[in-house]
């Protein structure tokens, strides 16, 4: 019915252009009066005429419509939900090759209208990991559903964005990142408010699916709070800075509550963390850049209100992709330096105030094999927040498997040669292997 | 205890005001009038150019032998989307893996979604294989939204042109004359290159063709090509043996002559199928910008067709 309407909508739009196209005519042709009426006549034939052609091509539209369409038109607005089980009379009829719900249907505009209506875009990542092998230190489960990150993503106004990314692990639910983004305030500034991963050097910005590695550097266990890292409530702002030709330059300040996981602890509402970025990037070439970037974050750490962590990072990247073969090879480096000077109580003299100092790295390299292979490599090395005295190595050696973009295999040899005591070592040998599985609004790449 | 407070009171309040300093030096772009459009593709930064003349500056983000469902959201367009007017997206999720987070991080309030400098062309053109019934990714990376290779089809170019024209004017309604008349022109070439192009595709009309990935629909629809296979299993699927064989015998069964395929794709698969079947390999650009000498919409269907013509002969 609707569609008729409009149907009929148009044909009396059209009349109406033509009408005034018509009248415009013989307006011009008033000086000679004589021709007048015979003027007229042959405009309204003509305009007759291009009506009916254009009935007969709208008739012909209906038709198809029809015939590729349900064979009985609902009597209400048909909205098709992309969830929506069909009829079977719903089903085209017409024996299309490789997909045969895929019908030859045609429509100018509106379909996104339909198929979304108000949801927000929702997505569920599945991360399931396993492990095998020895490590004294700190042994992982032998399998485990790790987590299951359900994403809702929406524009919620003219002037904001939002999204949400829950965790849902074995034992409880995390709000991993709930924030609004505003997009349309002045001097280019862009404020994010909520729960986020902090603008921490890159590891520390990645969720746990996107990391090219099954496990996290040991350095972010051991210095940037491991799984969750930096991911706090407070403020998140950023903006591009003037920068010389060719590079990019952009800076953010954070104001978080003080409490990521074992890093930061606020035990007064005035513990309040910071965090600060600086990222420069640069097009070396059409297919390959460079990303650097400094970090600086400072909060007060779990022995109180007067003991003060700092955290320093510098990272850098290199990208390499050729555009005409990007789905196919491109290599990737990345080296993440992070400084730690941690205030607490000295392990000697427990009266003593110090501040422990320790660096900790990882350097990554990846390779696109092919369009579902892809290898890389880590080196580990990182001292303990707490005993800077303690220094564990390690390496990995990755392959990943993608069966198609929504899923992905991957498996990992870790070797770590990690510190029990200031002279004391053990060796770990472990295989890791994850599975991966995306179901629902298909996400942003990772860059 | 007072140390710490006012220390970390003071960085934050340091960082605060270098943002803010920052922000008195507005990155602003150059100071004449002409209108700065970012477009997802080169076909729309094409269309663009012609309504727009000399009165627009357009680039685009994607090349056009870039396969424009990974193109790598690099900080480099956030500068150039951030000093943009009007943003033209392809739309139908087509760079729904790149586009959302550039135009976010762009904080560039003109072009965001169901902003005035957002500009969606899909709704202006005729949109293919628009799925009715369940839509699952049992059948690959499929777009819910319909076929978003819609703007090989010239008929789509010149809806697409219309809508461009009349959202420049909106912009610059003192323009709105030379746009119209940039269009009129456009319109006119448009249509006489179309009778050329289908003059030589005529021959051909109802040849059966196989091509790489669901880029050409419209395409077929236009010049009378029935497209009957594809190599990719599914969509976005990369070829596997057993689809492979069954592509051989149907090419074999139904006569299968000309394999077309994308620029970005690898030709292994679609060598080692004509090997099999008598048939050629055709590399066509589904882009403007594919190669050199395609540089704006009307070479895109030159090149293309040309191609095409000589495959079909050779062939024959």
């Amino acid at each position: 019915m609707k569609r008729f309407a409009v149907l009929s909508a148009l044909l009396l739009f059209s009349a109406i252009a033509h009408a005034q196209d018509a009248t415009s005519v013989p307006n011009k042709r008033d000086v000679s009066p004589a021709n007048t009426e015979d003027a007229r006549m042959k405009a309204l034939e003509a305009q007759v005429r291009s009506l009916a052609g254009e009935v007969a091509l709208l008739r012909s539209e209906v038709k198809e419509l029809r015939e590729t369409k349900s064979p009985e038109p609902s009597s209400g607005p048909q909205v098709l939900l992309a969830s929506a089980h069909p009829e079977p009379g719903m089903l085209p009829s017409s024996p299309a090759p490789a997909a045969a719900q895929v019908a030859q249907t045609q429509t100018f505009g509106g379909a996104s209208g339909n198929a979304k209506l108000l949801n927000p875009d929702i997505s569920l990542i599945g991360d399931f990991i396993g492990t095998a092998g020895h490590n004294n230190v700190s042994p992982g489960r032998s399998l485990e559903m790790h987590e299951s990150e359900v994403g809702l993503q929406a524009i919620i106004d003219p002037y904001a964005r939002a999204d949400a990314f829950i965790s849902f692990g074995e034992t409880g639910v995390n709000v991993e990142e709930a924030y609004v983004t505003f997009t349309s305030l002045p001097a280019g500034l862009l404020l994010k408010v909520g729960k986020k991963r902090a603008d921490f050097g890159k590891v520390n910005t990645i969720h746990n699916h996107a990391l090219p590695f099954i496990d996290r550097p040991l350095v972010t266990n051991n210095l940037v709070g491991g799984e969750d890292g930096i991911d706090d409530a407070g403020f998140f702002l950023s903006r591009f800075l003037p920068a010389p030709k060719n590079w990019f330059l952009e800076g953010s300040a954070e104001v978080l509550r003080g409490d990521s996981a074992d890093v930061f602890q606020a035990s007064r509402r005035q513990d309040v963390s910071v965090v600060g970025h600086l990222r420069a990037y640069r097009d070396l070439s059409e297919s390959t850049n460079l990303d650097l970037g400094v970090s600086y974050a400072r909060g007060h750490n779990n022995n109180g209100s007067n003991f003060l962590t700092n955290l320093y990072s510098g990272d850098a990247t290199l990208r390499w992709k050729p555009l005409r073969r990007a789905i196919y090879n491109s290599f990737l480096f990345r080296t993440e330096l992070f400084w730690s000077a941690r205030d607490q109580l000295s392990l000697a003299v427990p009266t003593l105030f110090q501040t422990q100092h320790a660096f900790g790295m990882y350097s990554y390299a990846e390779y696109r094999v092919n369009r579902r292979w892809t290898v890389g490599g880590r080196f580990d090395r990182s001292g303990h927040a707490t005993d800077a005295r303690l220094t564990d190595t390690g390496f990995s050696g990755i392959l990943t498997y993608w069966p198609s973009e929504f899923s992905q295999i991957r498996g990992q040899y870790r070797f770590g040669h990690l510190a029990t005591g200031p002279a004391d070592f053990s060796n770990a040998n472990e295989i890791l292997f994850q599975f991966l599985f995306v179901m629902g609004a298909h996400g942003a790449h990772p860059f | 205890m007072p140390r710490s407070l006012t220390k970390t009171r003071f960085t934050a309040m340091a960082l605060s005001f270098a943002l803010v300093c920052a922000s008195l030096f507005p990155v602003t772009g150059r100071a004449d009038s002409k209108i700065r459009i970012m477009t997802a593709t080169t076909d729309l930064a094409s269309l663009a150019q012609e309504i727009g003349g000399d009165k627009v500056d357009v680039e685009s983000v994607a090349r056009g032998y870039q396969d424009p469902h990974f193109v790598d959201p690099k900080p480099s367009f956030l500068l150039k989307l951030s000093k943009a007017e009007l943003l033209i997206v392809v739309g139908l999720e087509l760079e729904i893996g790149w586009l959302p987070p550039l135009i976010t991080q762009s904080s560039n309030p003109r072009i965001q979604v169901g902003a005035p400098g957002y500009f969606d062309a899909s709704r202006f053109a005729k949109i293919l294989e628009l799925p009715t019934g369940q839509v699952t990714r049992a059948e690959g990376d499929v777009h819910p939204l319909g076929n978003p290779h819609y703007w090989l089809d010239p008929d789509n170019g010149l809806r697409i042109a219309k809508g461009i024209q009349t959202k420049l004017s909106e912009m610059r309604p003192n323009d709105a004359a030379y746009f119209g008349q940039r269009y009129d022109a456009f319109e006119q070439r448009l249509k006489q290159s179309d009778q050329q192009w289908q003059a030589q595709m005529k021959p051909y009309a109802g040849r059966k063709v196989v091509t790489y990935h669901r880029s050409w629909p419209n395409f077929a629809e236009h010049f009378g090509l029935n497209v009957v296979g594809y190599v990719e299993p599914r969509p976005g699927i990369p070829p596997s043996p057993q689809h492979t064989v069954e592509l051989i015998g149907q090419m074999k069964r139904d006569g299968v002559k000309v394999i077309m395929v994308e620029p970005y794709f690898d030709l292994k698969t679609p060598n080692s199928i004509a090997r099999d079947t008598g048939a050629v390999v055709v590399v066509l650009m589904p882009s403007v910008g594919g190669e050199k000498e395609i540089t704006d919409y009307f070479k895109l269907f030159d090149y293309d067709i040309a191609k095409l013509k000589k495959a079909f002969d050779e062939t024959h």
